[in-house]
């Protein structure tokens, strides 16, 4: 079920990309002026999608618009990520500057990137948290998980059945780039030891 | 074999009531204020010794709470080829029992253990006296009762085997498995263990992850200088290595939110032969780790042989014994 094209697969948004200029080839030297110096390089994203109709289409815009010169597209249907999304993976040429801000762009739209060149976001560990999580300033402490490096707070829920005042749990879904679990998880003990919270661990390479 | 059971509690009893069943002798029986010895097995050579009645031991014991009229240094000066080490476990010095087996051991017997003490806080001195004995030790019955778990290691070689893990204690796995399915807190299903006799009136051992530690502490020193080249090399684990969180706090709310997404919340301890830890921990709900009730798991982590999981009782007076007296059959 797979689709895999090499060359320019849209070619509306590919037209659109060429006339931005910045997908600077030996035939075309690059009119913009203030890439001029960068080379644009061959980078792949790989995005997760809703299964619903223009979708795909959706998530190929930010990258048309912001300078990316599409590659190939390889659109795995029937392969679904543990969300039961589709996993989409994306090649296509643009400066590192220009690079930015397409990955910032798909995220503004709302596209899952679960992965940007070497940054990987393919690691999802869930963890609990209890204790008194609210007293103890919750946002701060997903905002203190946030500012690592390694990994980024994908979903929370909250249980508070006794009241704010009381102890509380909450699930955490952390998106970890590739081999930093640890270092989130570390991160988020460190964290749970200063505030007196306890965290409940998934058992890291365990599946069954 | 000879069998001198030290120790008369659900273990000890047990093995002096089986016994026999697999083909051994009890000749001697103590508990910490009496003991019974086997006519003929006190003197020197006392080879023709007829083992004690085990019906009677086990009746005095819930009669008059003693098991003869013997002093206990008369069991463990009696002639057996085994001394069984079943009393309680203790921490640090791990006394009595650790004299208990050194005694069998400076003597060139063979010695058993149910007792966690010596093996997971004295490992070292343990080696130390076998190395100067004609006997040996076994303690099979000291990591998940009736599952193989230390001989199985010992049959893959501890060099092969990266980790062991596992629920490794059947109380704090009833109260995790009763909270998560009536959505009960800690305090009422502890009162609910507690009235079943499957938790203590103190279950601090038990939930505070203490039994379980010890347990793994015994499984690294198996790893650990079952891997070394050289055992002098080795490092000894003793309790204070291990990395220890238990149950107590953990909130009925948690395991609600562990339930939505598939998973449930299990005791787990784990040990390498450079770590020991034991922790609550997210497992898939129906996954391998998550046995209910009282049941323990032990999962080996191999090289060549990939994952092996053994899953069974984790306590009680036969259980336990039938380690013991497989510990004893390896001896022979």
């Amino acid at each position: 079920m797979s689709d895999r094209r090499d060359g320019t697969p849209e070619d509306a948004l590919a037209a659109e990309d060429a006339a931005d200029g910045s997908a600077g080839t030996d035939a075309d030297p690059s009119p913009d002026g203030g890439h001029a110096a960068a080379a644009p390089s061959t980078h792949t994203v790989r995005l997760e999608l809703v299964d619903e109709p223009g979708q795909l289409l959706a998530a190929l815009h930010p990258i048309a618009d912001n300078g990316g010169n599409l590659l190939s597209i390889y659109h795995e249907r029937g392969n679904k990520t543990p969300r039961g999304r589709i996993p989409v993976e994306v090649d296509f040429e643009a400066t590192s500057e220009r690079f930015e801000e397409i990955v910032d762009a798909l995220r503004s739209e709302g596209v899952n990137v679960m992965q940007a060149g070497t940054e990987r976001y393919a690691e999802e560990v869930t963890i609990l948290l209890f204790g008194h999580l609210i007293d103890t300033d919750l946002s701060d402490t997903l905002s203190r998980i946030e500012a690592c490096e390694s990994a980024s707070v994908a979903d929370v829920s909250l249980a508070a059945p006794q009241g704010t005042e009381e102890v509380s749990s909450a699930r955490l879904r952390l998106e970890a780039r590739a081999g930093e679990t640890d270092a989130a998880l570390a991160t988020v003990r460190d964290l749970a030891a200063d505030k007196g919270l306890r965290v409940v661990e998934p058992l890291a390479g365990v599946d069954a | 074999m000879r069998l001198a059971v030290i120790g008369a509690g659900a273990v000890g009893r047990s093995v002096v009531e089986l016994a026999g069943e697999y083909g051994h002798e009890v000749v001697a029986v103590a508990d910490s204020s009496s003991a019974v010895v086997a006519d003929g097995a006190g003197a020197p050579g006392g080879g023709d010794a007829v083992g004690v009645d085990p019906d009677a031991v086990v009746a005095r014991k819930a009669e008059r709470g003693i098991v003869g009229d013997d002093d206990p240094a008369d069991a463990l000066a009696a002639d057996y080829d085994v001394l069984v080490e079943a009393t309680p476990t203790t921490l640090d010095d791990a006394e009595p029992g650790f004299s208990h087996v050194t005694t069998a051991l400076e003597r060139d017997r063979h010695a058993v253990l149910a007792n966690k003490g010596p093996v997971a806080e004295r490992f070292g001195d343990l080696r130390a006296a076998v190395d100067d004995s004609e006997g040996a030790i076994r303690f099979e019955a000291t990591v998940g009762g009736a599952i193989p778990a230390v001989s199985t290691v010992e049959d893959i070689e501890p060099g092969h085997v990266t980790a062991v893990r596992g629920v490794l204690n059947g109380t704090a796995n009833f109260i995790l498995t009763r909270m998560a399915a009536e959505g009960l807190d800690y305090d009422h299903v502890l009162a609910e263990a507690q009235d079943l006799g499957v938790a203590e009136a103190d279950p601090s051992f038990d939930v505070d992850g203490t039994d379980a530690a010890l347990k793994c502490v015994i499984l690294a020193n198996v790893l650990s200088f079952g891997a070394a080249d050289d055992p002098a090399d080795a490092r000894e684990f003793t309790l204070d290595d291990a990395d220890v969180e238990g149950i107590r706090d953990v909130p009925g709310s948690a395991l609600r939110l562990a339930a939505e997404d598939g998973r449930t919340v299990r005791l787990i301890g784990e040990a390498t032969g450079e770590t020991v830890r034991v922790a609550p921990r997210l497992v898939p709900e129906n996954g391998t780790l998550a046995v209910s009730g009282t049941q323990n798991i032990v999962q080996i982590e191999t090289t060549h042989a990939g994952r092996l999981n053994i899953s069974g009782r984790g306590a009680g007076g036969p259980e336990t014994a039938s380690a013991v007296l497989g510990d004893v059959g390896r001896l022979e």
